[in-house]
């Protein structure tokens, strides 16, 4: 997956757009800096077929999950349920093969999207229509949709056999060396983005997330607005269900278990501020490529695995660190500038 | 979780005093879990046998004791999603330790000192450095974590002491109740009196309500909610070094996922997510409430999905009812005398 390139303006230390995007350029350095590193400690790591696939195509689900995530974290909200949301669309996914033979992929597909937008309709619904806390009702609905996808699951699974072999193609296919997963990751993120930052609707979410009375007060539709974040972010979630389908073939009750926290993690990484209005889907993009590549670096650097989630929880830290220094600073060059003028 | 609250103000003494004790949140939860106890009690086979209540209160054990720091710190509008990993990292300190040839009491020393210095750590990053705790505990979640994981990998420790491990599964003398219910009602006195009869207390509930009137009251509020998130983390190792006992075993990946139970419990008893609000009699039944439950629905043969559904249903219909309790007063109030000075009730 490549990311856009951005053109970085002379003086952009005196801009304050300038920190945006130096907060994202921070940590696809810091991708960088760990892609080089392990590549030459091990030049298989991205110069081999496997290396280079895995480089692109495993972040893809984390990816999706994340931007979802990003668009309700914007909005000064949080999904706890995400990882639940994609354990039942992944289940549905296989399901609907077993169930209905000869059934269309794309069918599955927006079907299991359509499922995942519905159950973020509800977290959306209880939360901007009974105007209460985001993080309450979606750890409500964290424990029901996981125990509904145990219910509805119970001791079985899904196999690859149970699976069309053009549907688990997909997850191994590829266009000019790039996975197809990775290449849909890729649209539904730039989509998101440019929704984000060039439309009304998209600016409206960093409107709310910034100061939700102040929006309000100015007109804007806040509970449409919240309800349409969650949704965004459940569809997004059912995709992924989709994704770990084609891309792992086999379906139990705890797909997804546990991933809400990496995909809160990912965008507080990327430079989503937990409090709203603060960040982009590109930066959550990277730093869920970050939190997995650094995953399969750490055993070629020579730290064991079981020190990975330390490395994640110092990454995190790390990172809501800089953003505050940044924020520091920012505040202070604004300050200076207002008193030369 | 830090946001820029509008400053809000809860009047109440338009009600009489009957209706403000019994009219709330933390008294329907009580009555509930009355209620809970009663129809179990009489149509689960099993459910009144005393050894039931004895597991109950081992499994619930740690979510207690961990809510009661929990809600001092949700009271302040701070979380801290640490606690279950420090739970583990407590455990895995204490078997390495004791493995190590160490005596357990200074293994469980210093399992209670890490317990201290990580959530001195927490506090550190949300007081001095100004993050926001939520992202912060999310952090920490995961290094306290990765290294409880990091230190003793897929491994366990189950060589223990069999005077402690016998006193974490003994029961006081003629009951059926574990020792463990002892040290839990000890804090729960010195949390109650501290939040509702000092002044330390009301802070919490000040800075909660507002920040920045509680630091122009004279509340220092980085200095309380330090202290908070080292009482959250000391607590939470506590847990830990009872849970290893319990179990026998001390794992790196021990009380995972135990968080969002606690929050979900604190939240169900009535404490707000905002800050500003809350009783630990109210969370003491939540914690009670999920037990049982939990307790009475196996018994009753019905699988932990299920529980798993209830509970999430139950978190969520009490915030959504409380919710729409408030707007039904407020709507209320709107239709009464003009002369008639209306209550405000908590966001």
């Amino acid at each position: 997956m490549t990311i856009a390139p951005v053109v970085i303006a002379p003086a952009i230390a005196k801009k304050p757009g300038g920190i945006g995007r130096a907060r994202e350029l921070g940590i696809f350095a810091a991708l960088l800096l760990v892609v080089i590193a392990a590549t030459v400690k091990n030049p298989n790591f991205l110069f081999s077929p496997d290396g280079w696939r895995d480089l692109l195509l495993t972040p893809s689900i984390l990816v999706l999950v994340a931007v979802g995530q990003a668009i309700v974290i914007i909005t000064r909200n949080v999904d706890l349920s995400v990882g639940s949301i994609m354990g039942l669309t992944a289940f549905l996914t296989g399901r609907l093969f077993i169930d209905i033979p000869g059934i269309p992929i794309w069918i599955v597909v927006i079907a299991s999207v359509v499922f995942g937008a519905l159950l973020g309709l509800i977290n959306g619904a209880l939360v901007a229509f009974a105007k209460v806390p985001a993080m309450v009702i979606t750890l409500g609905t964290l424990y029901a949709y996981r125990g509904i996808n145990v219910l509805w699951t119970g001791s079985d699974q899904i196999h690859p056999s149970d699976l069309p072999k053009e549907f688990l193609g997909l997850g191994t296919q590829q266009i000019l060396t790039i996975p197809v997963l990775s290449i849909v990751a890729l649209i539904v993120l730039a989509l998101a983005a440019w929704y984000m930052r060039n439309t009304r609707g998209g600016r409206e979410y960093y409107a709310i997330g910034s100061d939700p009375a102040a929006a309000e007060l100015y007109g804007l539709q806040v509970t449409r607005r919240v309800l349409s974040a969650f949704v965004l972010s459940g569809a997004l979630a059912g995709l992924a269900g989709v994704f770990y389908v084609t891309r792992y073939g086999s379906v139990s009750s705890q797909v997804g278990s546990g991933w809400e926290l990496d995909a809160v993690g990912a965008a507080v990484i990327g430079g989503i501020a937990i409090t709203g209005g603060v960040g982009s889907v590109w930066g959550a993009a990277i730093g869920a490529m970050l939190l997995m590549t650094i995953n399969r670096a750490l055993p070629i650097l020579g730290i064991p695995d079981f020190w990975q989630r330390a490395v994640v929880g110092v990454l995190i830290i790390g990172a809501i660190v800089l953003d505050r220094v940044l924020a520091v600073r920012q505040k202070r060059q604004l300050i200076e500038a207002r008193d030369e003028s | 979780m830090t946001t820029t609250a509008s400053t809000r103000v809860i009047r109440d003494y338009d009600r009489s005093l009957w209706r403000r004790i019994i009219v709330n949140r933390e008294f329907a939860i009580i009555a509930l879990l009355v209620l809970v106890v009663i129809v179990a009690t009489v149509s689960i086979r099993g459910f009144a046998q005393p050894i039931t209540v004895n597991y109950l209160l081992l499994d619930v054990a740690p979510i207690l004791l961990i809510a009661l720091p929990m809600t001092l710190v949700m009271i302040t509008g701070e979380i801290d999603l640490s606690v279950g990993s420090m739970v583990g990292l407590a455990s895995v300190v204490t078997g390495v330790l004791t493995e190590a040839g160490a005596p357990f009491e200074v293994a469980a020393l210093a399992a209670l000192t890490v317990g201290v210095v990580g959530g001195a750590f927490n506090g550190f990053l949300v007081t001095v450095v100004g993050l926001p705790s939520l992202a912060v505990t999310i952090g920490t979640l995961a290094l306290f974590r990765g290294l409880a994981v990091g230190l003793l990998g897929t491994t366990a420790v189950t060589d223990f002491p069999e005077t402690w491990t016998a006193l974490a599964k003994a029961k006081i003398a003629g009951t059926t109740i574990p020792y463990i219910v002892i040290p839990f009602l000890i804090l729960l006195a010195v949390f109650a009196v501290v939040l509702h009869f000092t002044p330390f207390g009301r802070g919490i509930y000040a800075i909660g309500l507002s920040k920045d009137a509680a630091r122009f009251s004279g509340v220092d509020v980085e200095r309380t909610k330090f202290i908070l998130f080292v009482l959250s983390g000391v607590v939470a190792a506590f847990a830990g070094i009872f849970y290893t006992l319990r179990f026998g075993s001390a794992r790196g990946d021990n009380a995972t996922g135990l968080e969002l139970q606690v929050i979900a419990a604190v939240v169900l008893g009535g404490v707000s997510v905002f800050g500003g609000r809350g009783h630990l009699h109210g969370v003491v039944a939540a914690v009670l409430l999920i037990g049982v439950l939990g307790s009475g629905l196996r018994l009753a043969g019905v699988t932990s999905d299920v529980i798993n559904i209830i509970t999430g249903g139950l978190l969520i219909f009490s915030v959504v009812a409380a919710s729409v309790l408030a707007w039904a007063q407020r709507l209320r109030s709107k239709a009464g005398p003009p002369f008639r000075v209306a209550a405000s009730p908590a966001p």
